[in-house]
């Protein structure tokens, strides 16, 4: 059997999406985007702007807020919180494998 | 099918009120759940203590689990003759359901029934760890994916279906690298859109380089009188070997960049390479050697520790 190959795509950052667009592509309501967006996990580009648009990474942040807070029962202070205090995890552990991987002879 | 126990997965009483069954699956799933935990299977128990909330915290579908009969986890079953009459208004219409499915089937069986028609229901978005080697992330490379993606039938009951996939991961994908593979996730239902297909990338640690973002690092040994003089070191990288030029007097420690040979970015770009440079010392010398080092010695005015002196 002949399997083909598709294409794996790039989160393009320069591309923007808007609220609706985000809310098909996520599976997430466009009322409960609204919630992400009021309780800080996400950042429309112009908070200002009449119709909000937003980096198109964005998805795998409204992707995994929505998942903790179905999953773990959050309310939305909670959910920013926890989103902050993951987000610095991540930066803490890109830190650490860049200052590994400066070391000599480093541990990979 | 194969029966699971939830309660004992919840770790619950079958008695247990819809509090305690609140509170157990709560604290287990702060325990494992994947984006916050790093208990090894933290995805696997997650999935498991899921899928016994699910059913567990709906009345109906308790009711239903418990109809099911006691037996134990793991047993082969079938569900009593008139339970299909009591709490599905159909059955699947094939026979290796999985009991996850079957709870999950309910729903949407219910919800379809429920707005007197067939409503669309998206698929769902599903997310895969791609494991590849650095050759593969400097490339870019077509990789084999196996899954195992819900169906679903006329009467909305899903089947675990194995699904194979090519897939073609673009050149300059690091590790951490989010990409998505559009309409290859869940089918949808009634038509409703496919799901996505989530890949993270991981790279595999690689023997010589140590990659952090887009910028490799490599450890470059050099005999001490090639840090002195200064050499050109044949340097393998990625794309194959180049030509460094280290300059005299190199030091321990210094990092000599080559510019644009770590890998690829997206737009065009690329990453770094950077020798870490470390002195080699040859630990057995033969009587010429040993003459020409103490030579050395003795005639040079060269003192490392100066500034120990000063202090």
């Amino acid at each position: 059997m002949k399997i083909e190959v598709t294409e794996a795509l790039w989160f393009d950052e320069s591309r923007e999406v808007s609220l609706a667009e985000l809310a098909e592509a996520c599976g997430i309501s466009e009322a409960e985007l609204n919630e992400l967006v009021d309780c800080g996990v996400l950042a429309p580009i112009d908070p200002q702007a009449n119709q909000w648009t937003f980096r198109s990474n964005c998805l795998v942040a409204a992707r995994t807020a929505f998942r903790l807070c179905h999953d773990l029962d959050l309310d939305p202070h909670g959910l920013a919180v926890v989103v902050r205090l993951l987000e610095r995890i991540n930066d803490l552990e890109r830190e650490l494998r860049h200052l590994r991987a400066q070391m000599p002879g480093g541990s990979r | 099918m194969k029966y699971k126990d939830y309660y004992s997965i919840l770790g619950v009483d079958r008695g247990a009120d819809a509090d305690e069954i609140k509170k157990a699956y709560r604290k287990l799933a702060r325990k494992y759940h994947p984006d916050v935990s790093k208990e090894t299977n933290a995805e696997e128990k997650f999935k498991e203590v899921a899928e016994a909330y699910e059913t567990l915290r709906d009345p109906e579908k308790r009711a239903a689990f418990d109809q099911l009969g006691s037996f134990q986890p793991g047993q082969e079953f079938r569900p009593p003759p008139d339970w299909w009459k009591q709490f599905a208004d159909t059955g699947p219409t094939f026979e290796d359901i999985d009991l996850a499915d079957l709870f999950a089937g309910l729903t949407r069986g219910h919800a379809r029934q429920g707005r007197g028609g067939k409503i669309p229901v998206p698929g769902e978005d599903y997310e895969v760890a791609v494991h590849v080697t650095l050759e593969q992330a400097f490339h870019g490379a077509e990789v084999d994916l196996d899954l195992t993606l819900p169906e679903y039938d006329d009467q909305g009951f899903p089947r675990r279906v194995p699904r194979k996939l090519k897939v073609r991961i673009p050149r300059g994908a690091t590790d951490g690298q989010k990409l998505r593979v559009p309409g290859k996730g869940g089918k949808g239902l009634n038509g409703g859109r496919d799901g996505d297909l989530y890949l993270s990338i991981v790279l595999h640690p690689h023997s010589l380089f140590r990659v952090t973002g887009h910028d490799l690092y490599l450890d470059l040994p050099l005999a001490p009188w090639e840090a002195v003089l200064g050499t050109t070191v044949k340097m393998p990288t990625p794309g194959g070997p180049v030509n460094l030029k280290v300059p005299p007097g190199t030091r321990a420690g210094q990092q000599l960049r080559l510019a644009g040979r770590g890998l690829p970015k997206p737009h065009g770009a690329a990453g770094d390479l950077f020798a870490i440079v470390q002195v080699a010392v040859p630990t057995v010398l033969n009587e010429r050697e040993r003459g020409l080092f103490k030579q050395l010695a003795e005639g040079s005015t060269f003192n490392p520790r100066g500034h120990f002196e000063s202090e």
